[in-house]
C-alpha cells in the first residue's frame, strides 16, 4: 500500500519543529506500524537523510516506549495497543497519517517523536513504592488478600508508564497515571501503611512536574492501551482529600 | 583462522565453597566478611543494567548504603526487557503441598540445563528462590491468587509440581515495577544516582580490576567515565544477535563484549534458547518476533499436513487447513513423544518445527511455520473455556496476524527467546576480571545448556536481591574505598578509544544502513548456529563473518553527527559488537562437539545404531551429550576480532547429581 | 540586701518568664495559624484541591439553582403565590436570611470562577503545544466549552441580577402587588421582563449554555469528589444529564410562556380562591 506521512521533525529540544510530508510506497498490509517507519527511515538513510527518531523497545506492547500521536489519538485510534501493536491492515491505501509526538509541557521532544517522560519517574520516586527493606518481608501467604482486591490491584498495575493518558488529555493531565499506581499500592494490605504519604507525595510531584488538572473527559481512558478505568481518579481525589485532612489536622 | 586455542583451567576458580551442597550457601553466608555500616557508605558500586537483576541489586546496595550509581540505555528503568516476560517465576514454596523442595527445584533445573551448569550455584538459586516470592508480594506485586486469598500457582514447561508464581500474563511486568518502585525509592533517598539513556562502551581496568566504566549520553553524544570501588554488569542477554528475537530492538551485547575486550571470558556463548511458540515471520520488514506462552500447548495441538504437495497448496492460499483431511495431517509431537505430545520440551518442539518445515511441509508464507489447532479442544471444551483460558493470548495473535484463532488455527514457529551463555563469573558472581561482577542473563551461571521456563526472572531476583549483597563484600572488603579516582590515566585512555571507535564509525559514510547488516548477520547466524548446528555449517558462517565486519566497516552509512540523538549511531555500536561476538559464538559451537540442551549438533544424535533407541528409551534424532568429553563450562577469551578465541575450560563436578540421559518416550 | 537581690532576681525571673510566655503564646498563635492556613493553602496550590473546591463551589450552585427554579415555577401559579415567596425569602431571618444567601452565593460563585480560571490557565499551559491534527475519542462537546459557558453564565448573571434584583429599569422597580401596594410586584416584572424579546432570547441561550455545562459538570462533580465508582459511573452521567435538562426546561418555561402568550400580564395573576382569600384579609382588617 502506498501512503502520505505527514510527521512532526524537529531537530532537537531547543529547535523550532514542523510538520514534513514522507511518501510511503510499497507497504506491507502485515507490516506494524513501527516496521513501516523502519523502512521508510532505511530508505531516508540510503538516500542520505535524517532518519525519523521515535521511542521504542520492546515492540509487543509491553514496555511502554513507544509513543506516537496517530492522527490526533495517542497511540492511533485503534482501542487496547500500544504504537508498537498497530499493524498496517488497518489503514486503507491511499491514507495520509499524521504523526506526532506525544504533546505536553511535562514531555518536551528531545527530538522529533522522541519525548522525555522522566517526569513519571520523578512521581513514582515521590511515593510510588512500598518502602521494604530487601530480606525483611514475611513468608508471602502470611496475609491472605481477597482475590478481587489483588485482581482489582492488578488492573491499575497493568499501567505500561507510556503517558498516552498525558498526551491524550487537552490539559496534560496525570491523573490516569498517578491514580493507577495509587489505587494498584492502597488497594493492597502491605499498601496502608504510606497510603496518605504516597498519595500526597505523588500528586505533589505530579502538580510540580506542570501536569494539568483532569477535567474528567475521559480521554486519557480511551486511549489507555491497557484500559485502566478512569475510576482509579475518583479514588485518587478521594484519598488525596483524606490526606489533605488527617496531615491538616495532625 | 578456524582452529581456537585451548588453555586449560587453572586460571578459573569458581570458588565454590566447601561443604555439603545443601550447607554451602548458609555456611557461605556466616563466614562470608562483612563491611560494617559507617565503612558501606565509602563505597561506591557502578551496577550497569536496570532490569530485574540491576534493578534488584541497585536498589538492595542501596539500602545496605553503599553508593550506587545505575545505568541503562531506556528512558527510564522501569522499561528493561525483564518487562516482557509472561509465564511466571519459580519458587520452591510448597504451597500446593505436591511435594516440590528446594532439592527438587535445584535437580529439576540442573537437569533441565541438561548437566551443564554448576551445582552449587544452581542449589543456592533453589534455595532463595522462596524468599523472593515474599519479598515481591510485600513489595505489592499482584501475583494471582486463589479464592481464600492464598497465592495461586501453576505447573510450567512440563514440571511435575506446580511452582510458577505468576501474575496473569504480565509477570515480568509486575515483577520488574516491583523492583523499579524500590529503585525509585532508593533515588529519591539518594543512595541511587540514575542515568537513563545514557549506554556502557566500556570497562576501565586498572591494575586488573574494574574500576569504572565509559559510557555514552545517548541523548547529547557526550562520551564520559564513571570510577567506583567495582563495577556490575546486569545487562541482559545477546539474543538480538539473530537480529530477529524476542528481545527488545534495543538488548544488546556491547557491555558484556567490551568487558571481554578487557580480559574478562565470555562463557557458553552458543547455549541459546529457542522458544516454539512463537508468531512466524512474515515479511523482510519484520522487526522482532512475538512470544506466545507455552501454555497454548496445554490445548492446542502442532501438525503439518503429511504431503509437501498440500503444505505448498496451503502456503499459496490454494487450500486452507480445513481443506486437509484429519488422515493428511502429521500430528508430529504426539507421533514422535506419545507420552509427552505436544508438552515436549522447548528444544524438541523446536527442532521438530524447523524439520517438517525444512521437509518442505511449512505452512506459512515463507514456508516456516506450523499449525497450533485448536480445534479440538474447541468441540471439546467449548469456545467459552477456551476463550476464558487463552482469550488474551487469542486476542493479541489476531492483532498482528489478522487471523482469528477460532476459526482457523494458529501458525506458529520457534524464535530466539533467551540466551545461557554469558559472562563467565565464579560463585561470588564475579568474573575472572577482578571486580566485574555479572548478574542476571548477562552471566552464564545458573542454566546451563538450556533454560527450564520460569527460571530466568527467578535468576535475575536471586542474584540481585539476595546473592550479590552477600558475595560483594568478599571482594569489596579487600579494596580501599575510593582508591581509584578518574584521574587514573587509564579512565582517559578508555574514553579515548570510546571516541575513535565512534569516530570510525561515523567517518565510514558508506552507502548501507546498520539494519541491512543486522539482518545479513542475523539470518546467517539463525542458519548455521540456530536451532542445529554443524562443522561445516559453523566454519562458513566464520568465514562469512568475516566478510560481513569488512562490509560493515567501509560501507554502513551513519546520517547525522555523534553530538546528539543518533538512533543509528546507537544501533551501529550494537551491530558491530555483534558481528564480532558472533564469530565467538560460532567457534564455541564448533568446539562443542555434542549435543545438549541449546545446542545441537546434527553430528551427534541418536541413530538407529545406539544402545538407547534399540531398547526403546530414546528416539533416533535426539541430542546426544558427551559427558565424558564435554562436561564443562566453555570459557572464551578475546584475542581481537577476527582471530581465534583462547578457550578456557571450568570442569563441572556432579557430586549430588547423577547425568541421566534425556527421555521423552 | 540578700533579700533584696533575690527579690530582684525574682522579678528579672518573672518578667523574664513573663516576656517568655508572651513571646511563646503569640509564637503559638503564630504556629497554629500557620499549620492550620498551610494545609489550606497548599489544598488550594493543589491541582486536586481547586478540583474539589470547583465541585463544592459547583454542587452548592446546583443546590441553589434546583431551589430557585421551584421559586420561579410558582409564577405559573400566579401573581400572590410567586410574590409571597419573594416577601417571604426578603423577610426571612428579620431581612438577614437573605444577605446570608447571597454571601453564601457570591463566595460559592466567586471560588467557582477563581478556582476554574486558575485551573483552565494552567491546563492551557501545561498542554503547551497543541497537535496538527487534533482528534478525540470520548470527550463531549459540552466538557470542551466548560469555560465559555461558564463565563456566558457570568455575564448572564450579571445582566440577570441587574435586570431583577437590582432592577436599573424603573419600569421594572416601579411595580407594585395591585394587592399589596406595599410590595414588589414580582410577578408582573417577570412577566413585564420577558415580554422583551431581546431579553428572554439572551435568557434562554444563557439557560442553554447552562444546560450544556452542567450536562458535563453534575456528572463531572461526582468524578471529582470521589463518588464515582464502576457502579455509580453510569447513574451518574444519568443523573447530570437528566438534571440539566429539566433546570433547563424549568427555566426556559416561563420566557417561553410569556412569549407564547400563555402567561400574560394583564390577567389579574390570582387564581378565584387566592383572589377570595386575599379579599378576605383585607376585609379582616
Ligand atoms: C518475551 C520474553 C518472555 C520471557 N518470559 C519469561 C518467563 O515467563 N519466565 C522467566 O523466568 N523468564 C522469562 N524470560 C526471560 C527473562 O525475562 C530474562 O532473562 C530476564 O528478565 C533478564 O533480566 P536481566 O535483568 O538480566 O536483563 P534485562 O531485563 O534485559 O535488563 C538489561 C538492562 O541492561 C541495560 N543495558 C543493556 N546494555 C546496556 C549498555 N550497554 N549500557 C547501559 N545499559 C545497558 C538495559 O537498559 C536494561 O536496563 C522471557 C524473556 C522474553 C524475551
Ligand atoms: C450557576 C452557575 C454555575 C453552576 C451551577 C456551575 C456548576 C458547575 C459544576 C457542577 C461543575 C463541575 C465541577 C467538577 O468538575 O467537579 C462546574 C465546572 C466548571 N465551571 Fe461551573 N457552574 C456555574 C457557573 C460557572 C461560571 C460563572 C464559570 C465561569 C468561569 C464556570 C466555569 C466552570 C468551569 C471552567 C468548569 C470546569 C471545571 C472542570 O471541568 O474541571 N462555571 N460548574
Ligand atoms: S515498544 Fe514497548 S510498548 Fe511499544
Amino acid at each position: 500500500m502506498n501512503l502520505t506521512l505527514k510527521v512532526w521533525r524537529q531537530a532537537g529540544p531547543e529547535s523550532e519543529g514542523s510538520m514534513q510530508t514522507i511518501e510511503a510506497e510499497g507497504i506491507s498490509e502485515d507490516a506494524s506500524f513501527l516496521e513501516m517507519l523502519d523502512v521508510v527511515n532505511e530508505r531516508i538513510v540510503e538516500e542520505g537523510g535524517d532518519p525519523i527518531h521515535f521511542d521504542h523497545d520492546c515492540r509487543e506492547g509491553i514496555c511502554g516506549a513507544c509513543s506516537l500521536t496517530i492522527n490526533g489519538v495517542p497511540h492511533s485510534k485503534q482501542q487496547g495497543i500500544t504504537t508498537c501493536q498497530l499493524h498496517m491492515r488497518k489503514f486503507r491505501d491511499g491514507d495520509t497519517i499524521w504523526i506526532e509526538p506525544f504533546r505536553a509541557r511535562a514531555f518536551p521532544v528531545m527530538k522529533d517523536l522522541m519525548v522525555d517522560r522522566s517526569s513519571f519517574d520523578r512521581i513514582i520516586a515521590a511515593g510510588g513504592y512500598i518502602d521494604v527493606r530487601t530480606g525483611s518481608a514475611v513468608d508471602a501467604n502470611s496475609v491472605p488478600i481477597p482475590k478481587e482486591d489483588a485482581d482489582s490491584a492488578f488492573d491499575s498495575a497493568a499501567c505500561i508508564g507510556c503517558g498516552a493518558c498525558v498526551a491524550a488529555c487537552k490539559n496534560a493531565s496525570a491523573m490516569l497515571f498517578v491514580g493507577a499506581k495509587a489505587s494498584h499500592l492502597n488497594k493492597l494490605p502491605q499498601g496502608q501503611v504510606q497510603k496518605d504519604e504516597r498519595v500526597l507525595g505523588m500528586v505533589r510531584q505530579m502538580d510540580a512536574e506542570g501536569f494539568g488538572n483532569c477535567t474528567n473527559q475521559y480521554e486519557c481512558e480511551a486511549v489507555c492501551p491497557k484500559e485502566i478505568s478512569a475510576d482509579v481518579i475518583g479514588k485518587l481525589n478521594r484519598d488525596y482529600v483524606a490526606a489533605t485532612v488527617k496531615e491538616a489536622v495532625k | 583462522m578456524s582452529n581456537s586455542q585451548s588453555a586449560e583451567n587453572g586460571t578459573l576458580d569458581s570458588a565454590i565453597p566447601a561443604g555439603p551442597l545443601p550447607e554451602k550457601w548458609t555456611k557461605f553466608k556466616s563466614k562470608a566478611p562483612l563491611i560494617n555500616p559507617a565503612n558501606k557508605r565509602k563505597y561506591k558500586v557502578i551496577v550497569v543494567g536496570s532490569g530485574l537483576a540491576g534493578g534488584s541489586a541497585a536498589a538492595t546496595l542501596s539500602e545496605l548504603g553503599y553508593q550506587v550509581k545505575c545505568f541503562c540505555y531506556q528512558d527510564s528503568p522501569r522499561r528493561a526487557h525483564s518487562i516482557a516476560a509472561q509465564g511466571g517465576i519459580n519458587a520452591a514454596k510448597n504451597y500446593q503441598n505436591d511435594g516440590d523442595s528446594v532439592w527438587r527445584l535445584f535437580y529439576d533445573t540442573i537437569k533441565g540445563g541438561d548437566f551443564r551448569s554448576r551445582e552449587a550455584n544452581v542449589h543456592r538459586l533453589a534455595e532463595v528462590s522462596t524468599n523472593i516470592i515474599d519479598q515481591c508480594v510485600a513489595q505489592g506485586v499482584p501475583f494471582a491468587r486463589e479464592y481464600g486469598g492464598l497465592l495461586d500457582n501453576r505447573s510450567f514447561g512440563g514440571a511435575q509440581v506446580s511452582r510458577t508464581f505468576y501474575a496473569r500474563g504480565q509477570t515480568g511486568q509486575q515483577l520488574l515495577i516491583g523492583c523499579y518502585q524500590a529503585l525509585e525509592k532508593e533515588i529519591a533517598k539518594g543512595g541511587v544516582e540514575m542515568f537513563t539513556r545514557t549506554e556502557m562502551q566500556d570497562v576501565v581496568v586498572v591494575d586488573g580490576h574494574a574500576k569504572g566504566i565509559v559510557v555514552r549520553d545517548l541523548v547529547t553524544g557526550e562520551i564520559s567515565s564513571h570510577a567506583a570501588d567495582c563495577v556490575i554488569l546486569a545487562t541482559g542477554g545477546y539474543g538480538n544477535v539473530f537480529f530477529l528475537s524476542t528481545n527488545a530492538m534495543g538488548c544488546n551485547v556491547m557491555a558484556a563484549f567490551q568487558a571481554t575486550k578487557r580480559g574478562a571470558y565470555f562463557a557458553n556463548p552458543c547455549y541459546t534458547q529457542i522458544h516454539p511458540t512463537c508468531i512466524p515471520v512474515s515479511g523482510d520488514y519484520q522487526s522482532k518476533l512475538t512470544l506466545m506462552s507455552e501454555s497454548l500447548r496445554n490445548d492446542g495441538r502442532i501438525w503439518v499436513p503429511k504431503s509437501k504437495e498440500d503444505a505448498a497448496a496451503i502456503r499459496e492460499g490454494r487450500k486452507t487447513a480445513a481443506d486437509v483431511a484429519e488422515d493428511d495431517r502429521d500430528y508430529y509431537l504426539e507421533r514422535k513423544y506419545p507420552s509427552f505430545g505436544n508438552l515436549a520440551p522447548r528444544d524438541i518442539a523446536s527442532r521438530s518445527a524447523k524439520e517438517a518445515c525444512d521437509d518442505g511441509r511449512g505452512v506459512a508464507k515463507t514456508g516456516l511455520g506450523v499449525f497450533l489447532d485448536f480445534r479440538d479442544a474447541i468441540n471439546r471444551l467449548g469456545e467459552d473455556t477456551i476463550r476464558a483460558r487463552y482469550g488474551n493470548l487469542f486476542q493479541m495473535y489476531e492483532k498482528i496476524t489478522g487471523d482469528d484463532p477460532y476459526s482457523v488455527p494458529m501458525k506458529i514457529y520457534p524464535a530466539v527467546h533467551y540466551t545461557m551463555g554469558g559472562l563467565w563469573v565464579d560463585y561470588n558472581l564475579m568474573s575472572n576480571l577482578k571486580g566485574l561482577h555479572v548478574l542476571g542473563e548477562a552471566n552464564f551461571s545458573d542454566h546451563g545448556a538450556n533454560r527450564l521456563g520460569a527460571s530466568a526472572l527467578m535468576q535475575g531476583l536471586a542474584d540481585g536481591y539476595f546473592v550479590i549483597p552477600s558475595t560483594l563484600p568478599v571482594y569489596l572488603a579487600k579494596e580501599t574505598p575510593g582508591k581509584v579516582t578518574q584521574d587514573s590515566p587509564e579512565f582517559a585512555e578508555a574514553e579515548k578509544a570510546v571516541k575513535d571507535r565512534i569516530d570510525k564509525l561515523m567517518s565510514v559514510k558508506g552507502t548501507k544502513s546498520v539494519d541491512s547488516f543486522h539482518r545479513e548477520l542475523g539470518l546467517l547466524v539463525w542458519d548455521k548456529c540456530g536451532m542445529s548446528r554443524t562443522k561445516e555449517g559453523l566454519e562458513e558462517a566464520l568465514k562469512r563473518i568475516d566478510e560481513i565486519r569488512k562490509d560493515f566497516w567501509e560501507n554502513v552509512r551513519i546520517p547525522g553527527s555523534a553530538d546528539g540523538i543518533n538512533m543509528e549511531l546507537e544501533k551501529a555500536a550494537r551491530v558491530a559488537d555483534f558481528i564480532d561476538f558472533a564469530e565467538v559464538m560460532c567457534y564455541d559451537a564448533l568446539d562443542r562437539e555434542e549435543s545438549c540442551g541449546g545446542h545441537f549438533r546434527e553430528e551427534y544424535q541418536f541413530t538407529e545404531a545406539d544402545e538407547e533407541v534399540q531398547s526403546g528409551f530414546t528416539n533416533p534424532g535426539e541430542a546426544k551429550r558427551r559427558d565424558r568429553e564435554y562436561c564443562y563450562v566453555a570459557a572464551w577469551e578475546n584475542n581481537g576480532p577476527g582471530v581465534a578465541p583462547t578457550l578456557h575450560k571450568e570442569h563441572l563436578e556432579f557430586e549430588n547429581v547423577e547425568l541421566a540421559v534425556r527421555s521423552y518416550k | 540586701m540578700e533579700i533584696r537581690e533575690k527579690s530582684g532576681n525574682y522579678c528579672l525571673k518573672f518578667y523574664l518568664h513573663g516576656t517568655r510566655l508572651a513571646s511563646g503564646f503569640v509564637r503559638n498563635i503564630k504556629q497554629a495559624m500557620v499549620s492550620l492556613i498551610q494545609p489550606v493553602i497548599s489544598f488550594w496550590n493543589s491541582s486536586i484541591g481547586k478540583k474539589i473546591l470547583v465541585a463544592l463551589s459547583g454542587a452548592f450552585l446546583v443546590f441553589f439553582l434546583i431551589g430557585h427554579l421551584a421559586g420561579n415555577l410558582l409564577v405559573f401559579t400566579g401573581r400572590g403565590a410567586l410574590n409571597d415567596y419573594a416577601q417571604f425569602l426578603h423577610e426571612m431571618g428579620h431581612g438577614k436570611g437573605v444577605w446570608i444567601f447571597r454571601i453564601g452565593l457570591l463566595v460559592a460563585l466567586v471560588l467557582h470562577i477563581a478556582a476554574t480560571v486558575a485551573l483552565t490557565r494552567q491546563n492551557r499551559s501545561a498542554k503547551g503545544s497543541q497537535y496538527a491534527h487534533n482528534a478525540t475519542m470520548r470527550a463531549s462537546r459540552s466538557s470542551k466549552i466548560m469555560i465559555w459557558s461558564g463565563l456566558i453564565v457570568l455575564a448572564f448573571l450579571v445582566f440577570h441580577i441587574f435586570h431583577f434584583t437590582i432592577r436599573v429599569n424603573p419600569e421594572l422597580a416601579d411595580m407594585a402587588d395591585p394587592a399589596q401596594p406595599e410590595r414588589h410586584d414580582v410577578w408582573g416584572m417577570v412577566i413585564k421582563g420577558f415580554e422583551n424579546p431581546l431579553v428572554s432570547l439572551f435568557y434562554i441561550v444563557a439557560l442553554t449554555l447552562l444546560c450544556s455545562h452542567l450536562s458535563h459538570g453534575i456528572a463531572s462533580m461526582f468524578q471529582t469528589l470521589g463518588l464515582r465508582t464502576g457502579k455509580t459511573k453510569d447513574a451518574s452521567k444519568i443523573i447530570g444529564i437528566a438534571l440539566a435538562v429539566a433546570l433547563w426546561l424549568g427555566f426556559i418555561s416561563i420566557p417561553v410562556a410569556v412569549m407564547t402568550g400563555l402567561l400574560k400580564a394583564d390577567s389579574s395573576g390570582y387564581s378565584d380562591t387566592k383572589a377570595s382569600v386575599i379579599e378576605a384579609q383585607i376585609a379582616k382588617q
